[in-house]
C-alpha cells in the first residue's frame, strides 16, 4: 500500500474513532420523564410505636436479676410496622407495610416510593398508623395539588413538625 | 479451537488485517488496547490535575467553576475537560475490545487466567470513576445519575439511611455528601492504577506505552475532537425538578436506562450474575493444559536466556543446586508455565547438530521435545524428492499447514514458531537435508504466546541470542506470518519461494557416504 493511502486509511480510521466517541459522548438524548409529566416522591424514615408496652417489673423478678441490671420497668425493643397509604384523584395508588429496620426490628422503617404522573390539578390523600392499632389511621393529609411539568413534589413525614409535610 | 471461537477470530483477523494495511502491523491499534488503555488513563489523570486546580467543590460553586473552565477558559480549561471526557470514553471502547479479543484469541485460560481475572475488577472501577465524573459538574446528568445510582444502593438495604434521601429537594442536599463524591472520584481512579499495575504482573515485558506513532495519532484525534465538539454541562441541577430529557454518555451510562425500569434487586443480581461468569470464564471451560516445561541441570549451564525469552515469567534463575561450577540453574514455575516452548527456543543446547540420542537440551517441553522435533525434522526430510526442497515449520495457532505438504514441502507444527532453536534451519540446510527453510504462525504481531514471533524474527535477523549463523544463506530462509486466515497468501508466498529455489545454483554436493549425524563430525561443523 502507498504511504498516501496509508495517510488516508489511517485518517479514516482515526475521524471514525473521534465520530463514535463524540456522538455517544452526549447522544442520543435520555428520555428519563416524558417532559408532560411531574413525579410525586414519598421519603420518609420513622420509628413506629414499640410492639409491646413498657412493663413494671415485680419485685419477685427484679430480686432474681444481677443486682447491676436492674431497673423498674421491662421495655421490649420491637417496633410495630408502619402501615401507608397514597390516594390520588379519589384512587388508591400505594399501600405498603413497612416493617422496622434492625435485626430486633427496633430501628425506623423508611419508606421511598416515587410515582410519576400527569402535570396539572390533583387531589392527594397520604395516610399513616405508626401505633399498635390495627385499622385505622394515626396521621392524614390531603391537599389539592398543581403540580407543573417536571416538578418533584415531596411527601416527607416529620412528627416534630405535626406529620406530613408537602413541598 | 472451537467452532464460533474460529470464526470469531478469522472476524477479528480480517479487520486486523484492514488496519494492518493502513496502519503496518508494527501501528495497528488492535495489537496495542491495552497500552492505548494505559495511554487514555494517562490522558485522563494529567487533565484530572488541570481541572481539579480550578474546580470549586462547593454544591453551587462546582458547576460554575466548570462553566468559566468551559467558557472563559476554553483554550486550555476547556480542552482538558473535553480530553478528560473523550479520554475517559475511548478508554471504555479499548477496554472492551481489549476483553473481546483477549476472550476470541483464547489468551485467558490455562496458566494466562491470571490476566483474565484481574481485569474483570477493573470493569467495575472504570466504571466508578466514570460515573463519579460525571456528578462533580451538578448539572441535570449529574442529579439524575446521583439519584438513579443512590436508589440502587438503597435497593441493597443495607444501608441504615436512605442515600438517595440526600437529594430528596433543594433542602436536604448537603455539602457534606458532595465532598465524598469529590473524594471518591479521586480515589477510585488511583485504586484503578494499583489494579492495572496488578493486571499486568504475569507478562514478562508487559508494554504500558503504545508505540509513539499510535501515541501521537490517538492524541491528535482526541485534541481535535476536543476543538471540534467541546466537552460542555447541561442546565444546573435543580432537585425541585425532576430531569426529563438528558443528554447521556452511553459509554459510561448504558446500565441507567435498566435501572429505571427493573428492580434494584434484580439489577444486582444481574451484575453480580454477569461479574462471576466473566470471572469463572477462564475455567469454562479449562484449557486442557499440557506439561509445562522441564530443566536438565546437566545440560544447563545457567546462562538466563530461557528467563529472557519466557513471555509469561515463568522462568527464573535460582542459585546452582548440583554442586557443579556454574553459579546459576534456570527453574520454571508450574503454575505460569503455558507450555509455549519459547524457552527451548532460547536455549544454546537445543541444537540438533548433537546427535539424537544426546539431544536433551537445558530446557524441554515434555511433550513436544527437541529430539522428537530433530527425529521429525530427519523422517521427513528423507521422504521429500527433487531439487529444491523445503522443510516448513509452524505454529499450532496459525493457519492449517496439512494442505502445504507435497512430494518436495514438507511439514512441521510447533506449539509456537519461537520454539525453533534457529540452530535446525541451520542444521537442514547445511546438512542438506532441504534446500530451503520456510516459517510460518500468526500474524503478524498478533502473536499467540505475546512475544514468540517477535523473539524468532529477531533470532533470524542475529539480533538476538541465539543467532542464526551467517552462514546460513537469508536467501534459503523464508517466512510468512499468516494467521489463520491467511492461508491463500500463505500458499503464494511459499510457492514464489519454491520458485526461488528451483533457480539458485545447487548447494554443494552431500559428502557422499557420510551419516547425517555422525558425532565427530557434527562437533567440528557446531565449533566452525
Ligand atoms: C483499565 C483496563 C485495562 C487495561 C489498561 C489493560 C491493559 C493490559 C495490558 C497492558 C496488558 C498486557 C499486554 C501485553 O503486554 O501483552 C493486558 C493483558 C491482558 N488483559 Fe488487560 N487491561 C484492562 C482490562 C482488561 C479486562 C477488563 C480484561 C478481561 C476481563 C483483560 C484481560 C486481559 C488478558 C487476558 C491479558 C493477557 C493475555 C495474555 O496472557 O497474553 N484486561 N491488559
Ligand atoms: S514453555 Fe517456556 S517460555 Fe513458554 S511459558 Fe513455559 S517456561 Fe515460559
Ligand atoms: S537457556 Fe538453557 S542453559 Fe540457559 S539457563 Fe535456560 S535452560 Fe539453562
Amino acid at each position: 500500500m502507498s504511504r498516501i493511502t496509508q495517510i488516508i486509511g489511517q485518517a479514516i480510521a482515526y475521524s471514525l474513532f473521534a465520530v463514535v466517541v463524540g456522538y455517544f459522548a452526549t447522544r442520543p438524548a435520555y428520555t428519563h420523564l416524558a417532559p408532560d409529566k411531574a413525579v410525586i416522591k414519598l421519603s420518609f424514615s420513622h420509628a413506629g410505636a414499640h410492639i409491646e408496652e413498657c412493663r413494671r417489673l415485680t419485685q419477685e423478678e427484679l430480686n432474681r436479676m444481677p443486682p447491676n441490671m436492674r431497673q423498674p420497668t421491662d421495655c421490649p425493643r420491637a417496633r410495630v410496622p408502619l402501615m401507608i397509604e397514597v390516594e390520588l384523584d379519589g384512587q388508591l395508588i400505594y399501600r405498603d407495610e413497612l416493617p422496622a429496620s434492625g435485626l430486633a426490628s427496633d430501628g425506623a422503617s423508611t419508606a421511598y416510593k416515587v410515582f410519576p404522573v400527569n402535570a396539572g390539578q390533583h387531589h392527594l390523600t397520604v395516610r399513616l398508623r405508626d401505633s399498635r392499632r390495627t385499622d385505622g389511621f394515626d396521621h392524614e393529609k390531603s391537599a389539592d395539588i398543581t403540580l407543573t411539568p417536571q416538578q418533584n413534589f415531596v411527601i416527607d413525614f416529620r412528627p416534630e413538625l405535626g406529620g406530613f409535610l408537602f413541598s | 479451537m472451537t467452532g464460533p471461537r474460529k470464526i470469531a477470530r478469522a472476524a477479528f483477523e480480517s479487520v486486523d488485517k484492514l488496519f494492518d494495511r493502513a496502519f503496518t502491523p508494527a501501528l495497528n491499534p488492535l495489537y496495542h488496547l491495552g497500552t492505548l488503555g494505559w495511554f487514555f488513563y494517562w490522558i485522563v489523570i494529567v487533565s484530572g490535575i488541570y481541572l481539579y486546580i480550578f474546580f470549586d467543590t462547593g454544591i453551587s460553586q462546582a458547576y460554575e467553576s466548570l462553566e468559566y473552565i468551559t467558557n472563559v477558559q476554553w483554550y486550555a480549561g476547556g480542552v482538558m475537560r473535553s480530553l478528560h471526557r473523550y479520554a475517559s470514553d475511548a478508554l471504555i471502547i479499548v477496554i472492551m475490545l481489549h476483553l473481546l479479543r483477549e476472550f476470541v484469541m483464547d489468551r485467558y485460560r490455562g496458566a494466562r487466567w491470571f490476566s483474565w481475572f484481574t481485569g474483570v475488577p477493573l470493569i467495575w472501577l472504570v466504571f466508578a470513576c466514570g460515573i463519579s465524573g460525571y456528578w462533580m459538574v451538578w448539572d441535570v446528568l449529574a442529579q439524575y445519575i446521583a439519584i438513579a445510582s443512590t436508589e440502587w444502593l438503597d435497593s441493597l438495604g443495607i444501608f441504615g439511611q436512605s442515600i438517595a434521601r440526600n437529594f430528596l429537594n433543594s433542602e436536604t442536599l448537603s455539602g457534606r455528601f458532595f465532598t465524598l463524591m469529590v473524594f471518591i472520584h479521586i480515589a477510585v481512579p488511583l485504586f484503578t492504577l494499583l489494579a492495572m499495575w496488578i493486571h499486568i504482573q504475569r507478562q514478562r515485558d508487559a508494554k504500558v506505552n503504545p508505540p509513539v506513532g499510535l501515541a501521537v495519532g490517538t492524541l491528535g484525534m482526541l485534541l481535535a475532537l476536543s476543538f471540534i465538539e467541546p466537552a460542555v454541562s447541561q442546565p444546573p441541577a435543580n432537585l425541585d425538578m425532576v430531569p426529563a430529557i438528558i443528554n447521556f454518555d452511553w459509554f459510561y451510562l448504558a446500565p441507567y436506562p435498566f435501572l429505571d425500569r427493573l428492580p434494584g434487586l434484580t439489577m444486582w443480581a444481574l451484575a453480580g450474575a454477569g461479574t462471576l461468569l466473566l470471572l469463572a470464564l477462564p475455567w469454562l471451560p479449562p484449557l486442557r493444559r499440557k506439561a509445562a516445561a522441564v530443566v536438565d541441570l546437566g545440560n544447563c549451564n545457567g546462562c538466563g536466556r530461557c528467563v529472557d525469552d519466557c513471555p509469561f515469567d515463568a522462568v527464573s534463575l535460582q542459585p546452582r543446586t548440583d554442586g557443579t561450577e556454574f553459579s546459576e540453574e534456570a527453574i520454571v514455575s508450574n503454575d505460569l508455565c503455558t507450555s509455549c516452548g519459547i524457552c527451548v527456543g532460547a536455549c544454546p543446547t537445543s541444537t540438533p547438530f548433537r546427535r539424537t540420542a544426546e539431544l536433551v537440551p537445558g530446557i524441554d517441553l515434555p511433550d513436544q521435545g527437541m529430539r522428537a522435533l530433530r527425529e521429525k525434522t530427519l523422517a521427513i526430510a528423507e521422504k521429500l524428492t527433487g531439487t529444491a526442497r523445503i522443510i516448513v515449520y509452524g505454529c499450532e495457532h496459525g493457519p492449517g499447514l496439512e494442505k502445504l505438504e507435497t512430494g518436495q514441502i514438507g511439514v512441521i507444527k510447533l506449539p509456537c514458531i519461537a520454539q525453533l532453536p534457529p540452530a535446525f534451519i541451520d542444521f537442514v540446510i547445511s546438512r542438506r537435508h532441504a534446500e530451503g527453510v520456510f516459517l510460518t504462525g500468526c500474524s503478524e504481531g498478533n502473536c499467540h504466546y505475546r512475544l514468540g514471533q517477535h523473539w524468532e524474527d529477531q533470532r533470524l535477523a542475529g539480533e538476538r541470542d541465539p543467532y542464526l549463523r551467517k552462514r546460513v544463506p537469508t536467501d534459503r530462509v523464508g517466512k510468512y506470518w499468516a494467521g489463520i486466515t491467511g492461508s491463500k497468501h500463505l500458499q503464494q508466498e511459499l510457492a514464489a519461494f519454491h520458485d526461488r529455489l528451483k533457480v539458485q545454483p545447487p548447494l554443494q554436493q552431500r559428502k557422499p557416504g557420510r551419516p547425517a549425524d555422525a558425532a565427530t563430525a557434527d562437533r567440528a561443523e557446531s565449533h566452525e
